[in-house]
């Protein structure tokens, strides 16, 4: 079975949701549309107080190349345009959606039967893809089309797709796989296509043995496309990993990026997300969203327009449990605690995952007693006892030689030390720090 | 004795050469330094604080000496003291300068500010600032990890257990201004001192619009601009939301501190006041929202 | 904060994991030696303990005390592990004191310490009470302590083949013996056969990597091997060098000793391979019969340097041509 070469560490799986179907939720009373919602400039809101929007309107426009336009996925009238408290407890500009009846855009084809094939050239399912504001759907956020413009010299030779969710808890993908496997291959293709390559893989963890088989048997219509079942193991559904997980080939460090080693990763909701925009017309406005924890009464998958606050989730999946500890906007490797339920589902928002006081808890911090574990779980081949101590003590040129900016935040040796050390909260503002001071040396 | 004769002379000859070629080396390689920039650092602290602007004591001593004139320098630990026995050394006119002091601009103590969440990461307001808000709904005030009291190099500023806040000692606190690099949200001032001791201040740094900093804090400024209008000097200036005090303007007539609606102008080593007509400016707290936390 | 769960890993549950490793050689040390080994064992631990506790308090006056965390116990039965059974309560003491004061509590307490504790205590006695310390009480004298009979130990009649005494070699216990534990010598170091059962379950547990103890053996074992091949009248068989002494103890439980072992895989096997190197060294080239615990503190030494210059590979690093 294949999986990536260094590091990595198993947590409990607890993928409680997976057995429940993909529900539609209801629609909110008022979404809320932060303008940064991806990686790169943030979006410039092209709708005014007072508007009328209808589901699929674009409200936003993208600021720049890398960046993506945003899509009201409700109807009703632009409430304000003002900030709102994002997840992490600080104001960020957004726009405000008084939601009215359920009116979508003409243009889109709401049907459900399946359409498999496409006449587009290349440039136009960019296109397409850039116009209906398609970012990667696993939490990066990252632009889609800006992946598959490969910058002049590098050249795509397959595209891998993103199937594995390592997060515990996480199930959006997997019943995204069982419910809407030719959706997610066509999608494939068109990616394939868009990509000019003839080859893709799909890489699945194999604690999804019934998404894997649903996927190998489709898959046998559409060439070129191979399923790959993968070895559990944390963080897989990190670019870099999966690209040595499947093709054995390492990207270099920064400024290396996928593309240097030939290949274009995208997540498995992109590529649905990308069918949709393609096929159907239909802008990226609604994803899955898992709610799910130990004491939630019906850990769910929600199909969501996105605008809808995190509360109204919980309560269809049963409530807020009594002896909530923490809300969690994503998975528990890599998620952000919330400051507050009411934060709107965003394109990145990939799960809600409440997790009771005793779970919440962090250990008591205890002396480093160098037992290397941090170290061998590095997916990086990085020493996060050093680099987080040079965090600490503020010693950006040290920090900088050790490569503290190819981490990838993916919290292993915080998960793993024995002595509760916040060695990912240390290393994260660190990096934040150093990549600031290249920054400003490369400007210079 | 043969043995020991050897020894003695052998030892004595290795000695004696040393000696000549250290002689030798100390004539020939000697910089000539000048002999005042060791006196001026004499009368330095030596608390290497950096709050001068000069890497370390030596650096500063260094920096006088060849300057020719003590304009603009001030070792903020030894305060006038220091700077006048420097004049005295290199016949030089210290500059007056007054005697500054750090201030918290600050009060949301669990008492005025509510916690809304449990922040349980790394005790490192650096790290805190990075990741969220802070544990209040307040995003620009303290955050209580205490990286000023690690960073202060005189033992003056600590945290008080009761408010969750840093406390400056104003018997020990030099101005040398690590603290206020030390913190991530910019709260800490240098001020000057004032006389005797006395200052006014807006004790808050909430640039968040009235309405969202009342909600967030007992005590926060709204920028509502009453004091503005009270301030007969114009010594009080609204810019985001935020009320400011310039403190060579001020002449500490406290009317400002009377007319906030949030109390959010603190003054401090004023005699007590005559007791005032009470009228608490207790502003409803919205409870806390659904239980949630970091 | 991400991330939000943890492994339920703990410094308590490696502590007490190495110390549930330790147990099959204890039991077998209170078979073969009785009393004696009881008493050292425990007199051992509960001046290590105490030594934590009242240093932590009113030395460091630390707030919480460490004791807990079980790595005051460990260093105690390590310590106890390497001393001869029938050594005065007195002697434990002090090198109880010097282990955990000097080994330990000297550099700030747990994680800051250079050197292995235990070894600290065991070197600074042996040196010290050089005696005592080299007279090894023959195994099966339930009720004896100090009075037990002492005889020579494997590791002195190799010496002595190495010291020119052709005989000497003839003497030795059959190499089964020694694995199983039938030799002696210190409290904890004669049963290879327990010491492996430790070694087995810590690596199952993942509480220790194999690369330090392979590296240790199979050093050892080459350079020994050579050695025989050489001259064997004068150099003993490698067997009888990996199964007695304190190779086994050291190995899989000082050398590996999270705080004063390197921190990466290549690391680790530098080390390991230049401490079997050193022991046998020690052993046929040195004043003393064993090497062991001299190569273990020697390479402590190098750990800051190997650490320094032995990265793990990045990823994505392209390997120099």
């Amino acid at each position: 079975m294949k999986t990536f070469k260094i590091g990595g560490i198993h947590p409990a799986e607890n993928k409680l949701s997976a057995a429940s179907a993909i529900e539609v939720l209801g629609l909110p009373k008022q979404a809320v549309y932060p303008l940064s919602q991806h990686i790169g400039a943030p979006a410039v809101p092209c709708v005014a107080k007072g508007d009328v929007v209808k589901v699929g309107t674009k409200i936003a426009d993208a600021g720049g190349f890398v960046s993506a336009s945003i899509f009201s996925g409700v109807s009703g009238k632009v409430a304000k345009i003002d900030s709102v408290i994002d997840a992490s407890g600080y104001r960020k500009p957004a726009i405000f959606i008084d939601v009215d009846g359920d009116e979508w855009e003409e243009s889109i084809d709401r049907s459900e039967n399946l359409v498999k094939e496409c006449s587009l050239t290349p440039e136009e399912i960019v296109e397409k893809i850039k116009n209906a504001g398609v970012v990667g759907m696993g939490g990066a956020c990252f632009p889609t089309h800006v992946k598959l413009c490969p910058p002049p010299g590098s050249k795509a030779e397959c595209v891998i797709i993103n199937a594995v969710e390592c997060e515990p808890y996480l199930t959006a993908d997997h019943r995204l796989m069982l419910e809407k496997p030719e959706e997610i291959l066509v999608g494939v293709t068109l990616l394939m296509k868009a990509a000019k390559v003839e080859k893709g893989y799909i890489g699945i963890e194999n604690n999804k043995p019934d998404a894997i088989k649903v996927m190998q048997e489709k898959a046998v219509a559409y060439p070129g496309i191979e399923i790959v079942p993968l070895k559990v193991k944390y963080p897989q559904g990190s670019e870099k990993q999966l690209i040595d997980a499947i093709i054995a080939r390492q990207v270099p460090a920064p400024p290396a990026i996928p593309i240097s080693v030939g290949a274009v990763v995208q997540n498995v909701g992109t590529a649905f997300a990308v069918y949709e925009a393609v096929i159907k017309n239909k802008p990226l406005f609604e994803r899955i969203v898992t709610v799910t924890g130990k004491s939630v009464e019906k850990p769910s998958n929600f199909l969501t327009r996105m605008g809808t606050p995190m509360s109204q989730l919980i309560d269809a999946a049963g409530g807020l449990p009594e002896d909530t500890g923490k809300v969690i906007g994503g998975g528990p490797m890599m998620g952000k605690a919330l400051v507050n339920t009411e934060v709107p589902i965003c394109k990145g928002s990939s799960g809600v995952l409440i997790m009771n006081d005793k779970e919440a808890r962090r250990g008591e911090e205890r002396p480093c007693i160098r037992c290397a574990k941090c170290v061998s779980v590095c997916c990086m081949g990085l020493e996060p006892f050093l680099i987080s101590t040079l965090a600490s003590l503020n010693d950006w040129e040290r920090a900088e030689k050790e490569d503290i900016v190819t981490c990838i935040e993916c919290g292993s040796c915080q998960f793993t030390c024995p002595s509760n050390r916040p060695l990912l909260d240390m290393i994260r503002m660190g990096k934040s720090t150093v990549m600031g001071i290249i920054r400003a040396r490369n400007a210079k | 004795m043969d043995l020991i004769l050897v020894a003695v002379i052998s030892l004595g000859a290795i000695g004696l050469i040393a000696a000549v070629i250290l002689y030798v080396a100390s004539k020939k390689f000697a910089v000539y330094e000048d002999p005042r920039i060791a006196q001026v650092a004499e009368v330095l602290p030596q608390a290497n604080c950096g709050g001068c602007g000069y890497p370390g004591c030596s650096g500063f001593a260094e920096a006088c000496v060849k300057a020719g004139s003590l304009e603009g320098k001030l070792c903020p630990a030894g305060g006038q003291a220091a700077m006048s026995k420097i004049a005295a050394i290199l016949g030089l006119e210290a500059e007056a300068s007054e005697p500054k002091v750090a201030v918290v601009r600050c009060n949301g103590s669990c008492e005025n500010r509510p916690r809304i969440v449990k922040y349980d990461g790394a005790r490192s307001c650096k790290v805190a600032h990075a990741t969220s808000a802070g544990e209040t709904a307040c995003s620009f005030g303290c955050l209580g990890c205490g990286d000023c009291v690690s960073a202060c190099k005189f033992d003056a500023i600590h945290m008080n257990p009761e408010t969750g806040f840093p406390e400056v000692d104003e018997e020990k606190c030099t101005a040398c201004g690590a603290c206020v690099k030390a913190c991530p949200r910019v709260i800490i001032e240098i001020r000057p001192k004032g006389k005797n001791n006395r200052r006014v201040y807006v004790s808050c740094v909430n640039k968040d619009k009235g309405a969202v900093a009342m909600k967030a804090c007992k005590v926060s400024c709204i920028g509502c601009g009453k004091c503005v209008k009270e301030c007969s000097f114009e010594a009080i200036t609204v810019t985001n939301n935020l009320a400011y005090i310039d403190p060579n303007k001020c002449r500490l007539c406290r009317k400002c501190e009377a007319v906030c609606p949030k109390n959010a102008i603190v003054s401090v080593n004023f005699p007590p006041r005559k007791p005032k007509v009470e009228t608490p400016a207790a502003v409803e707290t919205p409870a806390a929202e659904a239980p949630k936390a970091e | 904060m991400s991330p939000h769960v943890h492994a339920n890993d703990s410094v308590e549950r490696n502590m007490y994991g190495v110390i549930i490793a330790l147990i099959p050689a204890l039991l077998w040390s209170f078979y073969a030696f009785g009393l004696g080994s009881v008493v050292v064992t425990l007199s051992s631990v509960c001046a290590c303990v105490f030594f934590e506790w009242a240093i932590g308090k009113f030395l460091l006056k630390q707030e919480n005390s460490t004791i807990t965390d079980g790595s005051a116990i460990l260093t105690g039965i390590l310590l106890a592990f390497n001393l001869p059974s029938n050594l005065p309560v007195w002697i434990i003491v002090i090198g109880a004191l010097v282990a955990i004061g000097i080994g330990k509590m000297t550099f700030g307490g747990l994680g800051c310490n250079p050197f292995n504790p235990a070894l600290v205590g065991r070197v600074f006695l042996l040196i010290s009470f050089p005696v005592q310390m080299t007279s090894w009480p023959v195994q099966g004298q339930w009720g004896a302590y100090l009075d037990a009979e002492t005889a020579a130990t494997p590791l002195s009649l190799m010496k002595a083949a190495v010291k020119g005494d052709a005989s000497a070699l003839d003497q030795l216990p059959s190499a089964w013996e020694t694995f199983m534990g039938a030799d002696f010598g210190c409290v904890g170091e004669v049963s290879a056969l327990a010491l492996l059962l430790g070694l087995a379950y810590m690596l199952w547990k993942k509480i220790i990597t194999w690369h330090i103890p392979v590296s240790i053996f199979a050093t050892i074992f080459v350079f020994a091997g050579v050695m025989h091949l050489v001259d064997p009248t004068m150099y003993a068989s490698p067997v009888y060098h990996l199964f007695t002494g304190g190779v086994m103890l050291g190995a899989i439980f000082m050398a590996t000793d999270y705080v004063t072992s390197p921190m990466t895989h290549k690391g680790m096997i530098i080390y390991g391979v230049a401490i079997g190197f050193l022991t046998v060294v020690i052993r046929l080239f040195g004043a003393y019969p064993e090497g062991m615990s001299f190569a273990i503190l020697l390479m402590n030494a190098f750990t800051p340097l190997i650490n320094t210059y032995c990265k793990p590979k990045r990823f994505g690093e392209v390997v120099k041509k």
